[in-house]
């Protein structure tokens, strides 16, 4: 009987399991593996090559770039679209005019394609007769084009994708504070503290495992975002906005280097894999007082 | 904020200034889709100029919708989307079971594995999985584009979560009535659990209506292309398309989430919500 139940279990486990293990373990060990082998050629099968796939990373100054550039956008939009989250939050969780529209207007972004927004924020930052460029002629402001220019091609990036993120984030924040009990609010009037103080030590405390829990978000979404690459700078200009995952995708699918690519996979699974310990051991912890 | 009135700071200055960098914000969010759609139906010639007195047309549907086989990408859209949820809801149902009713070895290893799925989702994996893809002969096909999200790691945690609260003395009533093991999860589980299998829905729609990276890697020929992968191929396809055209193909593109999302406002929110506690 116990048997039985046994063979149940795994049963209506192994569907989903099979699955699973094909397109997420199996692949990520033998990305790991493929990463110490050369790329196979016509003529000459793959052999294991030791660590010459990293030695050519390591000598590679585009994925140095890229390497940088995800830094920098993880480091700009990871604080950025979750401090807009919460701030939109407290709006919208209060009685505030035109609430509803409100709340339509943050999460909007959310639902539209990446690869479609991508394509109209292209046209705001179009040199000449873009959006950007007509705001900027009514103050009389120099032309700029802000995709082509590799002082500000990232940061137009990066701004594109704090808007795509901020309201996604914002719902959880909602949730978290219609979830806080009411009268904590109420004591904090009676006592007379200020709205800073209440949110500093009574919401903030309270926010914690959401800001955690979005944070981690925040950071696997900075590792995996390159829709809008792809439509608005294809990299460019001088590979100012390549990131890590679009590098990876031009290693595989345009030069066809998989050894290369594979090692540049384990990078970023090494990336993920960081977030996921800290969170698991660090943060985990910290959230729960 | 809500009760802001009841704290000391109820100065309505303040309050004043709340209201505007809320609204100032909002604007600035909603820019993008305001201005796609005023320059999708108005003339070219308007595209990058606001005038009150710019003539309404549809004319730029009409001919994004004949510059590429759009009907074909909805059609290809709707299948991916319809079969990527369907199999996550049946498979993840049963695995999502398995964990809550059965004791066995290794269960609390297994579902560790599952787990590992919401840090390394199937995109990052690209190069590997498309290898898996070729040798099954699935490339440049919408099975392809979906077998490796048919599991979901997320759909499995969610659910557990959720048959996991589901009063035990249900269970036993239903047993005593000779309900089967699948009975139970039919009749007891999924009815009960309705509300959590709504929240998943939108969120893995959306999410598949939108994916576009792996869907890119994997097709090469109209057949198989969802939308997302259609409309980047028009807009790059050659300079001869004006901005009018492209956005009204971007707004077809997103159209119907949009609309979904318009009509069923509440739903949506809520379900994010209700996704992302658990």
């Amino acid at each position: 009987m116990n048997a039985q139940k046994q063979a149940h279990a795994w049963l209506l486990l192994l569907p989903a399991l099979t699955l699973l293990v094909a397109f997420t373990h199996y692949p990520a060990i033998a990305t790991l593996i493929d990463s110490f082998m050369s790329t196979p050629k016509p003529y000459r099968a793959s052999v294991f090559v030791g660590i010459d796939n990293y030695a050519a990373m390591v000598d590679d100054p585009i994925f140095w770039q890229a390497l940088r550039n995800n830094l920098w956008f993880a480091l700009a939009t990871i604080p950025l679209s979750v401090g807009l989250a919460l701030a939109m939050a407290l709006w919208v969780n209060g009685k505030i005019a035109g609430r509803g529209f409100l709340r339509m207007a943050y999460f909007t972004p959310t639902v539209l394609p990446m690869i479609a927004v991508a394509n109209i924020w292209l046209f705001f930052y179009t040199p000449s007769y873009g959006l950007l460029e007509q705001i900027g002629n009514l103050f009389g402001l120099p032309s700029q084009n802000w995709l082509g220019d590799k002082a500000t091609a990232l940061g137009a990036i990066t701004a594109v994708a704090i808007w795509k993120e901020a309201g996604f984030f914002m719902i959880f924040y909602l949730a978290a504070l219609q979830g806080i009990n009411p009268s904590l609010r109420e004591a904090a009037a009676i006592e007379g503290a200020s709205r800073w103080f209440f949110f500093r030590r009574v919401l903030w405390p309270l926010l914690m495992p959401t800001t955690i829990f979005v944070l981690v978000n925040a950071v696997i979404n900075a590792f995996r975002m390159v829709d809008h690459v792809v439509v608005m700078t294809r990299g460019g200009p001088d590979n100012a906005t390549t990131l890590l995952l679009y590098h990876l995708y031009e290693v595989g699918f345009k030069f066809w280097d998989q050894g290369y690519a594979a090692a540049v996979t384990v990078v970023l699974l090494a990336a993920l894999a960081t977030v996921a310990l800290v969170q698991f051991f660090v943060l985990d912890r910290k959230a729960h007082y | 904020m809500a009760d802001a009135i009841a704290l000391r700071q109820a100065n309505p200055a303040g309050q004043w200034l709340d209201t505007l960098a809320a609204w100032g914000l909002a604007i600035l969010w909603i820019l993008p889709l305001a201005y796609a759609v005023w320059t999708a139906f108005h003339p070219a010639e308007f595209s990058a100029k606001f005038s009150l007195t710019a003539p309404l047309t549809l004319e730029n549907f009409a001919r994004a919708w004949e510059a590429a086989p759009f009907a074909r990408y909805f059609l290809n859209t709707t299948l991916l989307v319809s079969l990527i949820l369907g199999s996550q809801l049946l498979l993840c149902t049963l695995a999502a079971y398995a964990f809550v009713r059965y004791e066995f070895r290794g269960k609390n290893v297994v579902f560790a594995l599952v787990l590992v799925q919401l840090m390394i989702m199937p995109d990052v994996l690209l190069v590997e999985n498309y290898k898996t893809m070729s040798r099954l002969g699935l490339i440049d096909t919408l099975f392809g584009i979906g077998l490796p999200y048919f599991a979901s790691a997320f759909a499995i945690f969610l659910l557990r979560q959720t048959f996991k609260g589901i009063p035990k003395e249900l269970v036993e009533a239903a047993t005593m009535e000779g309900a089967s093991t699948l009975q139970i999860l039919w009749r007891v589980y999924v009815p009960l659990a309705k509300p959590v299998y709504v929240a998943f829905a939108l969120v893995s729609v959306s999410y598949h209506w939108n994916n576009f990276l792996w869907p890119l890697v994997v097709t090469n020929s109209v057949n198989s292309r969802p939308l997302t992968v259609g409309l980047q191929v028009f807009a790059s396809a050659d300079q001869g398309i004006d901005w009018s055209i492209i956005t009204a193909a971007t707004l077809l593109t997103a159209a119907p989430l949009l609309l979904a999302f318009l009509l069923f406002q509440r739903q949506f929110v809520q379900s994010f919500m209700r996704a992302g506690i658990k």
